[in-house]
């Protein structure tokens, strides 16, 4: 038992190390890369302004000290992240922890209720049609999830907005609250319950493909197995074999993705969150790549590259807690 | 000469002019929350350090200006009941309210009037409009003298709008001047004298603003509430005017998205309300590179490309024709110029005679660059015109628009298409596009590289010009000379347009569109 909680120490601090090493690595290549496109956000901040004259220009350049040699630059900026200061944004005038501070509730609410409900919902269409693999049932979500997947997440977003926000309308266009409507705590927990409906159906449509595709996969391989045979032999009904023994042994590999995906739910919320104008990260990713804004764009890369990590880790976790042989390294 | 003008007598008719917009002129209800749409994040609140048509909304209801324009382009009081320019042009007196009032109840004064000029002389991109501004004389509290280095009628202009928000004084003052910009209450706890004060400003999800009780004119304004919501998706915004989730939103500019809301019920589109800001479309021509030297070759390009194929197809009816960089709807467009019909033939001809023979179909090469995906099709069209008359086009696409202003401004290209705001009076914003001492000197500087004497002095006697009859005469001029010799092709307006609910009264049409204040603005039952 003390061999393996030390042993998991151990895997803890070597990824730690590992993360520490890519989050570096992300921050550097970012500078580097950003700083080689021509132009900067001194143009773009005159953009937003309809023209500015080159004094004024140079001015908000020596502002932002975008007027240093590269390096001078860099260091600058790495000794900013190692003393806990991300920077200031040069676009929106307000430091950029307080930026994604105020951004981040918002896009982990919708980036893990709509990874909740791709996982909840395709694991269980995956197992209800690798019952029967050649059923209609079975067919029908092949074509659901291969739709989900293949469809732009902003054409379904749109789509969707048409059908229930515009033909019935049931649900918001955009943003996360109706900030004209009174109330106590409930009320407005059930508006912003509202507002995420679309924008969470769009995004999870995508990743309850994949999934479900999987579930099924590994479903139909478990139900093969010597175990299922025996466990229908000891005369379980059905319902146990399937839902009770064959789903948790089914479950690894979808875990597994799950955590693999989790980085890329991320990166799919940034188009959703353009869509329905969903106040978080992704919608602010998006505005500063536009707007060139360095400090927030790494600053966003520097959370995502947080929040991916511990996805990951705690992806290891929730498989130690699940599969005996990986705790005992024996997988 | 000398020009004043009675307050009491002004606002009368001011009043009467602004609500004549509306078919039936009824009496405004008061109250209600108004849900508006804005299509960008706001940068900053503050309109004396950030102008653009983002920060023109909120920033002018919660900062007011000495004058607001009707919507015959005719100064009308505002912080100054009255004004008075002096004979020689080089002094103008404004005499300021005396009940006006910052949102913290601290009173306006003229002093604060001569610390925005510093303020905005020191931050606001656009120079030309304060430029001949050499100091502000406070005689008294209510009393600012604006001493000029030369006559600037442009100063008429720039006094309004969105351009001379007045701030206070004991709220920015306590940083170097050009440091305002900066200023931690420009987008938290703002405050100015405008007839909204700001309640929160959410960045990328609202502004939300409430009606100022002490506001200086009296009984106004009438909504109690404006909820600003930043909708960035075009496509999101029409489906939320579709549906009633917002009420009023302007600068919708996708002809399909248009044309949609055109359609439903209960919603009016309209493009009025964009003749100061005036926004143009034009196919710019770097004079200074290759063929494009030869002006022989730029109109042979003009009439190799059909506008009407823009205007309809492209732009789907919702634009206008613009021939010069005046804005067809302000005062001093000059429409009587060379048009540049669809001629091939006249085409080839030209480019015949600049000694560019057609060889196996082809005369020579040019590239056309563009800033934003926006206006792909429009540069894809001038591909295929001009290959019908033997010039090859490349086009060159930028990864976004940093990189397509470095180039521009750099003068980087041969042609490319641009859109171009006239900011009110021509010298703020026509001029730069001309002007021999402003070439290369970045994006929507002279990136044509035009030098021409003649327009030089033409706009150099139109900016000190205070007969506004000359005035006038000298711009006419200037227009029909750019339109001939042809730096930039003018093609279109941009279709901006406003949407707003048939629930609401008195929507911001004026020259200045939403960059005015909305105290008029209400909500019918």
């Amino acid at each position: 038992m003390t061999g393996d909680t030390l042993g998991f120490l151990q895997a803890l601090l070597v990824r730690a190390l590992y993360a520490i090493a890519l989050l570096l690595a992300v921050l550097l290549l970012n500078f580097t890369l950003m700083h080689l496109a021509p132009g900067d956000v001194a143009d773009t901040i005159s953009q937003s302004m309809g023209g500015a004259d080159e004094e004024l220009l140079n001015q908000i350049r020596a502002d932002y000290g975008l007027d240093q040699p590269f390096l001078v630059q860099l260091g600058r900026y790495i000794g900013g992240v190692f003393q806990g200061n991300l920077g200031y944004s040069f676009f929106y005038n307000q430091p950029v922890v307080d930026l994604i501070l105020e951004r981040l509730p918002a896009t982990l609410l919708l980036v893990i209720s709509a990874q909740v409900v791709a996982l909840t919902i395709g694991v269980l269409l995956g197992a209800i049609s690798a019952q029967k693999p050649n059923g209609m049932l079975s067919h029908a979500v092949t074509f659901i999830a291969l739709f989900g997947f293949s469809a732009p997440v902003f054409w379904t977003g749109i789509l969707l907005l048409i059908g229930f926000s515009l033909n019935i309308q049931w649900f918001p266009v955009s943003g996360m609250r109706d900030v004209t409507i009174e109330g106590g705590f409930f009320v407005k927990a059930v508006d912003v319950l509202r507002h995420l409906v679309l924008p969470m159906v769009t995004l999870a449509s995508v990743f309850l493909a994949l999934y479900s595709r999987l579930a099924r996969a590994t479903m139909m391989e478990t139900l093969k197995s010597d175990f299922v045979r025996t466990a229908y032999a000891k005369g379980l009904p059905t319902g146990t074999v399937v839902y009770g023994h064959a789903l948790r042994n089914a479950m690894a590999p979808v875990v597994t993705l799950a955590g693999l995906q989790f980085s890329a739910v991320f990166s799919g919320a940034v188009l959703v969150e353009a869509v329905f104008s969903w106040p978080g990260l992704g919608t602010l990713a998006f505005q500063s790549i536009i707007a060139r804004d360095t400090p927030t764009i790494l600053g966003i890369l520097f959370f995502s590259s947080l929040v991916v990590v511990v996805g990951n880790l705690v992806t290891d976790m929730v498989l130690r807690a699940m599969d005996p042989r990986i705790r005992s390294g024996s997988a | 000469m000398i020009h004043q003008l009675k307050g009491v007598f002004a606002s009368a008719a001011m009043a009467t002019v602004l609500v004549a917009g509306s078919a039936v002129a009824e009496e405004p209800k008061k109250g209600g929350t108004l849900v508006t749409a804005l299509g960008s994040n706001v940068r900053n609140l503050n309109s004396a350090v950030q102008s653009g048509i983002v920060t023109g909304f909120p920033g002018a209801q919660l900062f007011a200006s000495p004058l607001r324009y009707d919507e015959n382009w005719e100064p009308q009081p505002y912080l100054a009941e009255s004004w008075e320019v002096s004979e020689d042009g080089l002094s103008v007196t404004l005499n300021l309210v005396k009940n006006a009032k910052f949102h913290d109840g601290t009173p306006l004064t003229s002093k604060d009037v001569a610390f925005s000029v510093d303020v905005i002389k020191a931050n606001h991109p656009f120079k030309s409009m304060f430029a001949p501004v050499e100091t502000v004389e406070t005689p008294d509290d209510h009393t600012a003298i604006l001493k000029l280095s030369k006559p600037h009628p442009a100063l008429m202009l720039a006094m309004s709008g969105q351009l001379m928000s007045i701030i206070p004084q004991h709220i920015y003052g306590d940083v170097p001047i050009d440091q305002v910009k900066t200023h931690p209450r420009n987008n938290e706890g703002t405050v100015g004298s405008g007839p909204f004060k700001l309640v929160e400003y959410k960045s990328g999800e609202h502004v939300i603003l409430e009606r100022f009780d002490d506001f200086f004119i009296e009984g106004r304004p009438y909504l109690d509430k404006i909820v600003m919501r930043i909708i960035t998706d075009p496509a999101a915004r029409a489906i939320a005017y579709e549906n009633g989730e917002i009420q009023f939103g302007a600068f919708e500019s996708l002809p399909r998205i248009i044309n949609r809301l055109k359609k439903a019920d209960g919603l009016t589109v309209t493009p009025n309300g964009y003749g100061a800001i005036g926004p143009l479309d034009w196919l710019a021509m770097n004079t200074q590179r290759g063929p494009l030297a030869d002006v022989r070759v730029r109109k042979a390009i003009a009439h190799a490309i059909d506008k009407k194929f823009v205007l309809n197809a492209l732009m789907q009816g919702t634009a206008n024709e613009s021939r010069t960089g005046i804005h067809p709807d302000s005062p001093f467009y000059n429409g009587e110029v060379e048009a540049y019909e669809l001629d091939l033939d006249k085409a080839n001809a030209l480019l015949d005679e600049a000694g560019f023979p057609m060889e196996n179909g082809k005369r020579f090469d040019l590239t056309i660059d563009f800033g934003w995906p926006g206006v792909k099709p429009q540069v894809e069209y001038v591909k295929a015109s001009l290959k019908k008359v033997g010039i090859e086009v490349e086009v060159r696409a930028s990864a976004d628009f940093p990189t397509w202003a470095k180039r521009m401004g750099e003068m980087d290209f041969d042609m490319s298409w641009d859109t171009v705001f006239n900011w009110g009076d021509p010298v703020i914003g026509v001029h730069r596009t001309y002007d021999s001492t402003n070439i290369g000197k970045g994006v929507w500087s002279n990136t044509q590289g035009y030098s021409n004497a003649k327009v030089d002095e033409l706009m150099a006697a139109a900016a000190v010009e205070t007969d506004a009859a000359k005035r006038k005469a000298l711009y006419a001029e200037f227009q029909q000379i750019i339109a001939d010799e042809l730096p930039v092709y003018h093609i279109n307006t941009l279709p901006y347009h406003t949407v707003y609910s048939d629930k609401i009264g008195n929507p911001p049409l004026g020259i200045w569109g939403t960059s005015t204040p909305v105290d008029m603005m209400y909500l019918k039952d």
